[in-house]
């Protein structure tokens, strides 16, 4: 059972009996987009983010996610939709069946879950 | 995009680099991978601020310096411990001035004694807000000064040079994957240090030592590069959301806190106070957890359930409901800790000004090795940030104010394919092994294992092929190719150490050696890392 700090989503799939469906918006500007599943492992405590980074080192590498400090809620990097409401993945808690994961419908999107969330003049 | 002086990372280094270099009339650019002022390290640092301000009881700099020193053991390069010490007052102080809110006592700030530290010496932002409350006073800062421009989603790819002479950088915009030139005539990196090197880790996603790789692919030489320090403490379990895993040090300064074994004993010599240095308490930690004396998640547990409830809202304030939120009761629950990867006292070699020795390139804050020696002092990282940001910044609009500006060659790179691999599984799998091997405790045995796994992953890790629009894959596959480079570093600097120093422990090596007392110097020849010195 791993702890806090360590890269939880790396353990085997067989090490967790919970499991949380996991229904991701995947898409670009000026796509339609679709939903994907992906079954997510995991143990209680877990949060979307540890989903979703278990989802791209297991399954797809491709998918999009914008989050930097990990666990601590400091960067305020991660926040996304979660069954319609604005949340931070990394304090989200994973629950067992169905959750939507959207990107911020009120941000530009760039792909999937990322979306254009830095302060205009500190874009390029 | 041009500028006088080009900054990689916008944590306190690299921001109080901006302004100072905008100070000394330079136009600069600050560039980081991730938002500016929330990716790197200092928005985490829920700890202390170590500075000889003699607010709290007398002190002198030269007291911080030898505190520094010893917890060094032996490996300080003392003109940059100096830097450290003698300019931190004045940061700090100039901090205060922008309204940081240091906290206080009465009329004076306040000042907490840390382990290593000969009297109360550390400053903070309560509650556990010191790194947040510094990088938002410092980005406030920068938006009011129009001659820095910043940008985020920014990530530097490579170091740009002519002959021998650093131009710049070469860059890539994160959401669109588009390459951007960026001709500077001066560069300073800014980059922070490399703990996501390691599955235990307190470090952010841009914790993987790109700095290191970059100077290094550059030209530039490294030191100290198997010195990474493990803090003692780091939140085990329960699991815990929303809070650093460093966070519990704070607590310990204002309550003590008890570390205790299985057996419920206290195994550090501490009765009920915080006195224990880094490198020592992390070796006693392991020690308990390989005798079989360890918490049932390897760890051991900290206690306060000495402390009263009333005593314990006025140390953690609002953080006692961030706990409870986390289904944690201090008068009622035991919390597991064990050593985690904190922080790099290794890094980027400089010399007082903060040059490497590329011409027109600089380091500061945690990217630069040497200050700190075999083991850094409580307080001092942020200390470290400030002091070598101002210097580098100082000195970097110097060079720009007698540089030309450059024009950047376009490098003939061929297209290179994506290599057969998951760079995000390949990461996970890169920290597992530099955790069970070079970690806190190493061995010869263990310290070649990993060296064969890094090397490995070397034909992987050749050129980068090009983004394609906001690329994860890319992305990764650049930070597993920076983070084996690193890695590399720090296997064989911990393989050629034949003896036991400060964060650098060898069970096959258990003593010091005075024979061992100076440092290691890497630099990249023909494209091997190669160890001097």
């Amino acid at each position: 059972m791993p702890g806090s700090g360590i890269s939880a989503f790396a353990f085997p799939e067989e090490a967790f009996e919970l499991k949380a469906d996991l229904r991701v918006w995947r898409g670009g500007p000026g796509e339609p987009g679709r939903y994907e599943h992906h079954e997510v492992p995991f143990e209680p405590g877990q949060t979307v983010l540890d989903g979703l980074r278990w989802i791209r080192v297991h399954r797809d590498p491709s998918l999009a996610i914008r989050f930097s400090c990990i666990n601590a809620n400091a960067c305020k990097e991660c926040m996304i939709r979660v069954d319609g409401k604005t949340v931070y993945a990394c304090t989200t808690r994973l629950t067992e069946g169905e959750m939507t994961l959207e990107p911020l419908p009120n941000k530009k999107l760039v792909k999937d879950l990322v979306t254009e969330i830095a302060p205009p003049d500190e874009r390029l | 995009m041009e500028t006088d002086v080009l900054i990689i990372g916008s944590g306190a280094a690299g921001m109080y680099a901006a302004i100072a270099a905008a100070r000394s009339g330079a136009r600069v650019l600050v560039a980081d991978r991730s938002l500016i002022g929330r990716g790197g390290a200092t928005v985490m640092a829920q700890m202390t601020v170590a500075v000889a301000l003699g607010e709290e009881t007398p002190d002198h700099w030269e007291h911080h310096l030898s505190d520094t020193l010893k917890a060094g053991r032996g490996l300080c390069e003392p003109a940059l411990s100096q830097l450290l010490c003698e300019d931190a007052p004045e940061c700090i102080r100039q901090m205060d001035e922008w309204g940081v809110g240091w906290a206080r006592a009465a009329s004076h700030i306040r000042q907490v004694q840390a382990p290593g530290h000969d009297r109360p010496r550390c400053v903070y932002v309560d509650f556990v807000n010191t790194g947040p409350a510094v990088s938002k006073t410092l980005r406030a800062q920068l938006q009011r000064m129009p001659e820095i421009r910043r940008t985020g989603d920014l990530l530097v790819s490579d170091l740009a040079l002519d002959g021998e002479r650093c131009t710049g950088a070469w860059a890539v915009h994160v959401p669109t994957g588009k390459t951007v030139p960026i001709s500077a005539k001066a560069t300073i990196v800014a980059t922070g240090g490399l703990t996501r090197l390691y599955a235990r880790n307190s470090a952010s996603l841009n914790m993987g030592g790109d700095g290191y790789a970059l100077a290094l692919r550059a030209g530039a030489e490294l030191i100290d590069m198997e010195f990474v320090q493990f803090f003692p403490i780091g939140h085990l379990a329960p699991r815990m959301v929303g809070m650093d895993p460093i966070m519990w040090d704070p607590f310990r300064y204002k309550l003590g806190g008890r570390l205790l074994n299985a057996g419920m004993e206290e195994f550090l010599a501490e009765e009920g106070k915080y006195t224990s240095v880094r490198d020592r308490a992390t070796q006693a930690i392991l020690k308990e957890v390989a005798e079989g004396r360890g918490t049932p998640h390897g760890g051991v547990w900290l206690s306060f359930k000495h402390c009263s409830a009333a005593g314990l809202r006025a140390a953690f304030g609002p953080v006692i409901e961030r706990l409870a939120a986390n289904g944690i009761d201090l008068t009622r629950d035991l919390i597991e800790v064990a050593p985690i990867a904190h922080y790099h006292m290794g890094g980027i070699r400089v010399d007082a000004d903060m040059r490497t020795g590329v011409p027109g390139l600089f380091a500061a804050g945690e990217a630069v090795g040497g200050a700190n020696g075999a083991n850094r002092l409580s307080g001092n990282a942020i200390s470290e940030a400030f002091t070598f940001g101002r210097r580098a910044g100082l000195r970097a609009a110097q060079l720009a104010a007698r540089s030309r500006m450059p024009s950047l060659r376009e490098s003939e790179k061929a297209a290179a394919a994506f290599p057969d691999i998951n760079p995000a599984a390949e990461i996970v799998k890169l920290q597992q092994v530099m955790n069970e091997h070079v970690g806190p405790l190493r061995s010869a045995a263990g310290l070649q294992d990993a060296l064969q796994r890094v090397l490995d992953l070397r034909e992987a890790c050749g050129a980068l092929p090009a983004p394609h629009g906001l690329d994860p894959r890319w992305i990764d596959l650049h930070d597993l190719r920076n983070m084996r480079l690193v890695a590399e570093c720090v296997t064989r600097a911990a393989l050629d150490r034949t003896e036991s120093r400060g964060a650098h422990q060898r069970a096959d090596f258990p003593e010091a050696s005075d024979a061992w007392q100076r440092h290691q110097r890497i630099r990249l020849s023909g494209g091997s890392v190669r160890i001097e010195g």
